[in-house]
């Protein structure tokens, strides 16, 4: 074998150019393909909220029809001060309100006119009489929920009659849309004109400080056991490669887990918050050990030694140094769980918190509802009022979930170090 | 031969007999055995991965953190064996402190990187009598002129030099009476580690000072005694005008003069 000659100067300065024409081309490629990537991702993310807010604005909505009722006309025989002695919803029910709604509702849209609003709209009525009593002596306009034909009807559906009854009860300004402030309070109901999310809002509130008050501290601490004081041995490694694929089990599997196990042992705690919470903490778990334990590997062993080295004990090493340094990334791995688990819908079908619940829970062990499942049942309706109520509180949905995460990164910055 | 004791005629402090330390299967350091006293700085020296390190890590038992080390042999800190079964490693630290190769402050502020030792020992009661202890420490260790005015800043913003000089002060802080450094000026550019030095020779006489260098001035400078190290076995040991001038060991005077290392 020959050596080659060696390369003219002209020569090697002609190779160099070219190579580096190269270099720089595939840099900008490299570049462009990485703008590209970001700008897509930012334009499905603008159109996901885009369409949502689009759709969903309407849901917070509810049409309602203007009913003038003369409360002075000596129909209801009560005083201010009895409606405290009771519900005030019960005792203007057993007074006759819902009668004389009935019959202002005739009188001022005729035969037809109590089916212009939902069944029991004078419940709506009574609240608002609750709330001001001074009411029981006037003539007031209530804005009472309308029926699903009316709602329908403004929307631009059904049928010919019912759309003509709708534009003209339009026209004339005693059928609107107006901001409903019940989306926000009551439970799920039948008629997407008197749904409500607290119901699910609050489970899932319930639901995910349950997961995070189980899977937090056990997450951290088997972290922590496992990085800092396990013996690397077969049975480390064994636990260590079944935490890995825990994290990867499909989640409804876990559903069947808390189906057997906790509703095994708890069966009265059906559909509750409680039963759901341990059963997302199953599946969160593993992901906040492994940032968690990622996280505590990249604390740099020079702050153990140093810590150690003053007489530290061990115990004093995690929590005074170490935690504290790789807090910011356990968080990270907290708020993906978290938020995984809050989106989950899955798992709690199989524990049951798929079933119609009209009233918010009021502890953890009571029956309960939670966004995404709220969600699922709600698109699943035929009356398509439904659809924007589905949008809605998908808005709603993603706001907890932009609010749980905000006050993580919140606390992630409070903590971050710089070295 | 491996000499020792009798060239003193003052009590150790530290008696090391036939220490020997495993890696698992690898012998890191054969039957080393060596008097440190407190009125001399003691000085380690030798070729990289020569076991000088490793032997000073096994004088406050910052081996136990290795998985798989092992140690035999006898190590007394004033006629206590400190390896012994019942030995509560965490005092033993408080009585031998450290300072690291490379400087290493806790992300945290300058005072708390002092106080942090005084404060788990619970050496000071008082926020009064612990900004005493901060004060002192820092004066010691040369920086209270420095940092007295920022005492609240992050330890981590200070040069390479001061932040070593802070580790020292958190080392004094617990008030000990042995101070291991591993090649502590290793990472510090020439200036700050004539201040180290400097340090080094104040804080002589109260503490026991042990330094690990790789730096033979250093040595020089620095200590009345010094032990050579060589593939894991302590060559020679003696008084450090002796070693540096008038080495008995063939493979000492090699590595003075620069023939391998």
């Amino acid at each position: 074998m020959t050596e080659p000659a060696p390369l003219a100067p002209a020569d090697k300065q002609a190779r160099l150019a070219a190579r580096l024409r190269q270099r720089h081309r595939s840099d900008q490629l490299f570049r462009l393909a990485g703008m590209a990537a970001v700008a897509f991702a930012g334009l499905v993310l603008a159109f996901l909220l885009f369409t949502m807010t689009a759709n969903g604005i309407g849901g917070f909505q509810r049409a309602e029809l203007k009913v003038p009722v003369n409360l002075a006309n000596g129909v209801i025989q009560l005083d201010p001060s009895q409606l405290a002695a009771g519900d005030p919803v019960t005792v203007l029910e057993s007074a006759g309100l819902p009668a004389l709604v009935d019959s202002e509702l005739e009188r001022a849209y005729g035969k037809d006119g109590p089916r212009l609003v939902i069944d029991g709209a004078w419940r709506e009525a009574a609240r608002r009489i609750a709330r001001d009593p001074a009411r029981l002596n006037q003539q007031v306009d209530f804005w009472l929920p309308a029926s699903n034909d009316m709602a329908g009807a403004l929307r631009g559906e059904g049928t010919p009659a019912e759309l003509a009854q709708g534009k003209a009860l339009a026209q004339s300004g005693v059928l609107a849309r107006h901001f409903d402030g019940g989306f926000l309070s009551p439970g799920d109901a039948t008629s997407p004109q008197e749904v409500g999310i607290w119901g699910a809002l609050k489970g899932s509130i319930l639901t995910m400080l349950v997961t995070l008050a189980l899977a937090f501290p056990i997450g951290v601490l088997s972290a922590v056991y496992l990085e800092e004081y396990a013996p690397r041995n077969r049975w480390t490694d064994l636990i260590e490669v079944s935490i890995n694929n825990l994290a990867a089990v499909p989640s409804i599997i876990f559903g069947l887990l808390g189906l057997a196990v906790f509703l095994g042992l708890f069966p009265n705690w059906r559909s509750a918050p409680l039963i759901g919470g341990m059963t997302l903490a199953l599946m969160t778990m593993p992901v906040i050990v492994i940032s968690g334990r990622n996280a505590i590997k990249a604390v740099p062993p020079s702050i153990r030694d140093a810590a150690l080295g003053i007489g530290a004990s061990r115990i004093q090493v995690v929590f005074h140094h170490v935690l504290p340094l790789a807090l910011p990334g356990i968080l990270t791995g907290t708020i993906i769980g978290m938020a995984r688990a809050l989106g989950e819908t899955a798992p709690l079908l199989m524990i049951g918190m798929r079933a119609f619940v009209a009233a918010p829970p009021d502890g953890l062990t009571s029956p309960s509802s939670v966004l995404p499942v709220q969600i699922f049942l709600w698109s699943d309706e035929i009356d398509r009022g439904f659809v924007e109520r589905t949008s809605a509180a998908i808005i709603v949905l993603l706001l907890f979930l932009l609010a749980m995460n905000s006050l993580a990164i919140t606390l992630r910055n409070r903590f971050e170090k710089r070295w | 031969m491996t000499t020792y004791h009798e060239l003193d005629p003052v009590e150790a402090k530290i008696s090391a007999r036939d220490v020997s330390v495993f890696y698992g299967e690898k012998q890191a350091l054969d039957a080393v055995s060596i008097d440190i006293a407190t009125e001399y700085v003691t000085a380690f020296i030798g070729p990289s991965g020569c076991g000088k390190s490793t032997f000073l890590r096994t004088l406050n038992r910052m081996n136990d953190t290795i998985a798989n080390a092992r140690v035999e042999g006898e190590i007394k800190l004033d006629g206590e064996d400190i390896y012994r079964s019942g030995m509560d490693v965490v005092q033993l630290r408080a009585r031998v402190g450290m300072v690291f190769q490379k400087p290493n402050p806790f992300p945290k502020s300058i005072y708390e990187n002092v106080a942090y030792g005084p404060r788990i020992h619970g050496l000071a009661s008082g926020k009064g009598e612990l900004d005493g202890i901060v004060e002192r420490s820092l004066k010691r260790a040369g920086l209270w002129e420095e940092v007295k005015d920022r005492l609240a800043d992050s330890g981590t913003a200070l040069s390479g030099g001061q932040q070593q000089r802070l580790c020292i002060a958190r080392a004094i802080a617990v008030d000990p009476e042995v101070i291991l450094m591993d090649e502590p000026c290793s990472a510090l550019d020439p200036i700050a580690t004539a201040k180290i030095e400097e340090l080094i020779s104040e804080l002589k006489g109260n503490y026991a000072i042990v330094i690990v260098t790789h730096s033979m001035q250093q040595a020089a400078r620095v200590s009345q005694r010094t032990a050579f190290f060589h593939l894991g076995k302590m060559v020679e040991y003696g008084k450090t005008s002796d070693i540096f001038t008038a080495p008995r060991e063939e493979r000492t005077k090699d590595y003075i003069t620069g023939r391998y290392g």
